[in-house]
């Protein structure tokens, strides 16, 4: 489906082509993401994350992303790339952890609503990673 | 027109038929071009048997231009009209041009894109750089004894929009046929990796003349997959030289230089940083215009010293993409060396010591790129046998948005998106009764406008009167798979709809690639005529046989009566084949190309679903 096989097609082929192929990577995407495929999974069974509105997080782990959101702000302070490389080390290892637990929420237990929590959790680290990338970055500039 | 090359990926309707393809590596320092024959790939010679060509073009007062060699001996007598590094101006302003004020050139500041005034006229970089292109083409003709079909032309990267749009309307006006942009890096990474038979994550380090790129790939069982990419469009081997252009002022306290001078220093320069590649000190001397005579040694350390900054440069996006690949230098299986500014040693060190492993060397730097694009361009001409098929999944360097309210950017399309890929996003009125909404286009990674590159405006008109709020306007970003950003607004309720192909900040219309194109063509109409007849013949022959075999495969997916248009318009097509008159014959092929459109897309449809029955999405994965 790809077009660069379709190249020297014309005009139609070509557009269909890419539309296709368009389709297909953000299939891909969303195969590769965990919180997306989670997302998709759990939309498949009708349940909305609801992740705009739905803010509600249990205390232990608004304790450990005030923890980690407290490192952060110290290791761009400090300017301290191995801060941040630990940082993002512990941080893996969260999300390792809440991936697992999403896995086996989905597939053995089919307990969606518990799903759809884990799948918050990791959107908040996801949002926590990409500021973590803005600090490296000023940290560079 | 609707072509058919549906049947099998690979399978061309005449299997016998080479199509001739080439890639062309346009570089900021030198250009080459290279194609694919018997299934090797290799870089094709001048009459002198030189494979490079210095991107160099001198205009004379007769408004012919020098390409090469011929401009590169002539450069300090005549530096206004010899234009070096054109591709550091393409879709450039003057503002955004470093080191203007060392540049030997009258700039003239023009909306969009800068342009450069010589004896020859005001020149737009496109032009400039279709002039390197047309020796390349040229080049090509004569050695593969024929019209190339189509062309693969790289790019940094890193390049933005309008640098694209630039290079590809440059192709453009050069009479190639350019069937895909394609980034450097990857393009290096195809011909290291289908020649390594290597798999794995690898990156590659390319800096070139004037352009720095980094990406990250992934090989997997002939799937080249870019996960990651940075880099930085202005830095390269050229401001290697501009430092020790700076180095000889401060040391020779020289009083600000013309232009002649200048140019005499900066190619001094050059020779002085190629020769430390080899060797522990260089010597530079020479006599100014104003008498003053140069008399200086430049050590290796001296040089590393006054680079230094520059390699670190390099290693800032480097750390980005690994970032944004999700990976660590551990991943990296190894690393591919890219560019003639990658000889100096001071950066073969730089790069081994951050990925803590020796850099690749085994292909020749300058050559690499323009191989790969010959293997992408053989593949993307239909050239090769199902067996030995391999993919591209190639990404976008910088993130798309548009711009909101107070001037901050809402991105749209993430940086390392797979391309082609197409977002939508739902806007909406801020006052009652609102009935247009503009739109600002923009390409960057900063929160505010004003930080980013501006590459489109448009107006969506006729939004029906409405509360505040309640229209729904999905505003749509499609990038194809040369990276090339189209957008498109529909108010949903209504359907309204405004679009527009990225262009008119920067870059050139349709009507000036035309104007140019007329003005090159001017002294040679009937040679035109007749090429227009020789390529209206090829064409309208080629959609007819794709045509008789596509419905030959899948005829019965058209009703009786859309098969009898179909014949029709076929017939019609044939008859006007044999006259002299090209119109007639276009307008004949673009007849059957519209008859077949809905055919085609069918076609692609029913190829998909026989693609994907029964087929588990493990086994689909690229």
């Amino acid at each position: 489906m790809h077009p660069d096989r379709f190249a020297s097609g014309g005009d139609a082929e070509r557009r269909a082509s890419m539309q296709w192929t368009t389709r297909l990577n953000e299939a891909y995407r969303t195969l590769r993401s965990p919180v997306l495929r989670a997302k998709y999974l759990l939309e498949l069974e009708g349940v909305d994350l609801a992740f705009e509105t739905n803010t509600a997080m249990p205390a232990d782990f608004l304790m450990r992303h005030m923890e980690l959101r407290e490192a952060l702000e110290a290791a761009g302070e400090s300017k301290s790339a191995s801060e941040l490389d630990e940082l993002r080390e512990s941080l893996r290892a969260d999300r390792a952890g809440l991936e697992r637990a999403l896995a086996d929420a989905i597939d053995a237990r089919k307990d969606y609503e518990a799903a759809a929590d884990l799948t918050r959790k990791l959107m908040f680290l996801d949002k926590l990673d990409i500021e973590i990338d803005v600090a490296y970055e000023s940290l560079e500039a | 027109m609707a072509l058919f090359q549906i049947s099998e990926p690979g399978m061309s309707p005449a299997p016998h038929e080479r199509r001739l393809a080439v890639g062309i590596d346009l570089g900021t320092t030198n250009s080459l071009v290279a194609t694919v024959r018997s299934g090797v790939p290799g870089t094709l010679p001048d009459q002198q048997g030189r494979m490079l060509l210095p991107s160099i073009v001198r205009y004379l007062p007769d408004g012919r231009a020098e390409v090469g060699y011929a401009a590169q001996a002539r450069q300090s007598e005549d530096p206004k009209n010899t234009i070096v590094s054109v591709k550091r101006y393409m879709g450039r302003g003057v503002k955004d041009v470093a080191h203007v004020e060392n540049a030997p050139y009258d700039f003239v500041d023009a909306p969009g894109m800068l342009q450069l005034r010589t004896c020859a006229g005001v020149k737009s970089p496109v032009e400039v750089s279709a002039e390197i292109l047309r020796v390349l083409r040229l080049r090509a003709e004569a050695a593969l004894g024929g019209e190339p079909e189509g062309a693969v032309i790289t790019v940094p990267a890193y390049f933005d929009d309008a640098q694209r749009q630039a290079t590809k309307d440059a192709g453009r006006l050069a009479g190639l046929n350019v069937l895909r942009l394609l980034n450097e890096p990857t393009a290096a990474a195809i011909a290291y990796g289908l020649e390594n038979a290597s798999e794995g994550v690898y990156a590659v380090y390319d800096l070139g003349g004037g352009t720095f790129d980094i990406s990250i790939l992934k090989l997997s069982k002939g799937v080249f997959e870019v996960i990651a990419t940075a880099g930085d469009a202005a830095l390269g081997g050229d401001d290697f030289d501009q430092r020790v252009f700076c180095w000889i002022v401060e040391e020779a306290k020289l009083a600000p230089l013309g232009p002649r001078d200048m140019r005499k220093l900066l190619v001094k320069s050059r020779e002085a940083k190629e020769y430390l590649t080899t060797h522990g000190e260089a010597q530079l001397n020479g006599k100014l215009s104003t008498g003053e005579w140069i008399d200086l040694c430049l050590t290796t350390e001296k040089f590393c010293q006054i680079t230094q900054n520059l390699v670190q440069k390099t290693l800032g996006p480097t750390r980005k993409a690994l970032r944004d690949a999700g990976l660590t230098v551990d991943d990296i299986k190894g690393v591919v060396m890219v560019g003639g500014a990658t000889r100096m040693p001071q950066i073969q060190r730089a790069v081994g010591e951050f990925f803590r492993r020796a850099p690749l060397n085994n292909l020749d730097p300058d050559k690499v790129v323009a191989l790969g694009a010959a293997m992408q361009a053989d593949v993307l001409a239909g050239n090769k046998p199902g067996g030995e098929d391999w993919l591209l999944l190639d990404v976008i360097p910088l993130s798309l948005g548009v711009e909101t309210m107070g001037g901050l950017v809402e991105r749209i399309v993430p940086r390392n998106s797979t391309i082609p890929v197409a977002r939508a996003q739902e806007f909406t009125t801020f006052k009652d009764g609102q009935s247009a909404m503009s739109f600002h286009v923009v390409q960057g990674e900063r929160e505010l406008v004003s930080d980013c590159r501006s590459l489109a405006r448009f107006d969506l008109k006729g939004i029906p009167p409405m509360a505040a709020g309640a229209a729904r306007i999905l505003v749509t970003y499609q990038v194809d798979a040369d990276g090339l950003l189209s957008v498109s607004a529909r108010e949903k309720t209504s359907g309204v709809e405004a679009s527009v192909t990225v262009k008119p900040s920067y870059g050139l219309n349709d009507g000036d690639i035309e104007r140019m194109l007329r003005d090159s063509y001017e002294h040679a109409r009937e040679d035109m005529q007749a090429r227009a007849l020789a390529e209206h013949r090829v064409e309208g022959e080629r959609l007819l046989e794709a045509t008789r075999v596509a419905l030959q495969a899948d005829g019965a997916l058209l009703e009786p009566a859309e098969r009898a248009v179909i014949e029709k318009d076929m017939e019609a097509l044939r008859a006007a084949l044999p006259g002299v008159d090209h119109r007639a014959i276009k307008q004949a092929t673009e007849a059957l190309g519209r008859a077949t459109d809905e055919f085609a897309a069918r076609r692609m449809d029913a190829n998909v679903r026989r693609a994907l029955a029964g087929r588990k999405i493990a086994n689909l994965e690229p």
